[in-house]
């Protein structure tokens, strides 16, 4: 029998851009098992909830994240409408909806960069960067924020888009597709690319059920299993299916996270065709009495947010389980028997958010 | 498409059958919420199955311990310690057990009520 030793992996590590700690337990170089640890960057923000009135909420709901806030703002928004049985016009949710759109690209994009970048592949992770700064630019122009728009209100949204803004969006994603098509190639092509994800982390599709893992963790083991299907905000009128792979290695959710890249610039593109005119948002009168669980896809994967409200301006809790909450648990199974060597490239195909599951 | 989003209130006694009930049936974990209350805890176990989530809803007394169901759904480990540590949660054999260590906070207990 090999000898066991324990490698503490992070909190502080090259491919990490949050602090995760892990005990991985070793037989020479492979994995046996890993002991995950988080903690170094709790903020306590749903408990704030306590202190902020419900309408000033959406500001601190967004800023648990900077890569969905749009998300997050939102997902918040909608329990508390739902709580209140408010009505949120066509065009603020068609708006929402091509806001949270451009999260999932801003996300896949940086994602695909920190994948390049980890692998050493440092052209690659350049040009996902440089796309992405494409996005933020969108944002900056419709929203006024790079990565905190404080778009997203109970009752709608505050900010509308004029014709001129929808045809920009619809010329910058038009160019960033063009540059993204050779990205997509490179990653899914490339010998080196191949080589270090194909095969590697695999996470059947039972495993991937019952273990928790959601978003595209989830749909490269082969369920179709996508929130967006539920038709909230403006996904109703839209054409959305879940994009899924078989295959379950780390190459299948970097291919998964690829076409979702391609499907979410054919719903902003839907949304700008269809986004009707009138209001972006209603009066909203009273306080919250009760409780409601809202559900959303967010880029890495399906977001609960809880929201349970006394009937003043201050709520009793907010509780947001992230998908980074549910990916970990796979991805300690997914770590079992793969080499130390390929420990930081699994981690990052969960596409982790410690800053999201601290809160 | 339309999903069940439904909230069943289970008694202590009734709560581990029923974990083991939705198990058998194939329901997925995807939450766990505790809220403080009067005088104990509102804990919610939410279940997905399709597109249709079902929570169920337990209230214990503050001294109450409730069963741990990581070795029902080994997922559940984060949010179990997470509701144990932040909210002071009496959760009896989580698998692991971080011994309030999930999170580095000086604070004991800090999202329980305090007089």
């Amino acid at each position: 029998m090999a000898k066991r030793s324990i490698v503490p992996f992070g909190p502080q590590h090259p491919v990490l851009p949050e602090p995760v700690h892990l005990d991985l337990v070793l037989e020479d170089e492979t994995v046996v098992g890993a002991i995950p640890s988080i903690g170094y960057i709790h903020r306590g923000l749903e408990k704030l909830v306590e202190k902020r009135d419900f309408k000033q909420y959406p500001y601190v709901a967004e800023r648990i994240c900077g890569i969905c806030s749009c998300g997050h703002g939102l997902g918040y928004c909608m329990a508390v409408e739902e709580i209140m049985n408010i009505q949120v016009p066509d065009r603020a949710n068609y708006l929402r909806t091509i806001w949270v759109e451009m999260s999932r690209i801003h996300s896949h994009l940086l994602w695909l960069g920190l994948l390049a970048d980890a692998m050493g592949f440092e052209s690659l992770f350049m040009e996902s960067w440089r796309l992405r700064e494409k996005i933020l630019d969108m944002f900056d122009e419709t929203t006024g924020g790079r990565i905190i728009h404080s778009v997203n209100q109970v009752g709608g949204v505050q900010k509308d888009m004029d014709s001129t803004m929808l045809n920009d969006i619809l010329s910058a994603i038009k160019d960033i597709e063009s540059q993204l098509k050779p990205i997509i190639n490179t990653f899914l092509q490339d010998y080196t690319v191949q080589s270090r994800l194909k095969g590697a982390g695999v996470l059947s599709r039972e495993d991937a059920i019952s273990l928790g893992a959601v978003g595209p963790m989830l749909r490269a083991s082969g369920e179709p299993y996508d929130v967006r299907m539920l038709g909230y905000g403006a996904y109703k009128d839209l054409s959305v299916e879940p994009i899924i792979s078989t295959d379950c290695d780390s190459y299948a959710r970097c291919e998964v996270r690829l076409k979702e890249l391609l499907q979410s610039f054919e719903l902003i593109r839907e949304a700008i065709g269809k986004i009707p005119d009138g209001p972006i948002s209603v009066p909203v009168k009273g306080n919250p009495a009760g409780e409601y669980f809202v559900r959303i896809e967010q880029p890495r994967g399906e977001a609960i947010y809880y929201v349970k409200a006394n009937g003043t301006k201050y709520l009793d809790r907010f509780r947001l389980r992230t998908p980074t909450t549910s990916n970990i648990p796979p991805m300690v199974e997914m770590l079992k028997g793969c080499q130390l060597a390929d420990v930081p490239i699994l981690i990052l195909t969960i596409d982790p958010c410690v800053s999201c599951t601290e809160r | 498409m339309d999903g069940k989003n439904e909230i069943r209130k289970i008694s202590l006694a009734g709560f581990f059958p029923a974990v083991v009930a939705m198990k058998a049936e194939d329901w997925r974990l995807v939450q766990i919420c505790a809220v403080t209350v009067d005088d104990g805890y509102e804990m919610s176990y939410s279940f997905s199955k399709g597109y249709d989530m079902v929570t169920l809803r337990l209230e214990v007394d503050e001294n109450e311990e409730i069963a741990s169901i990581t070795h029902i759904y080994p997922c559940a480990f984060l949010q179990e310690n997470e509701a144990e540590e932040l909210f002071g949660v009496k959760i009896g054999h989580i698998e692991p057990d971080y011994h309030d260590k999930l999170y580095r906070i000086d604070e004991e207990t800090p999202f329980k009520k305090k007089e």
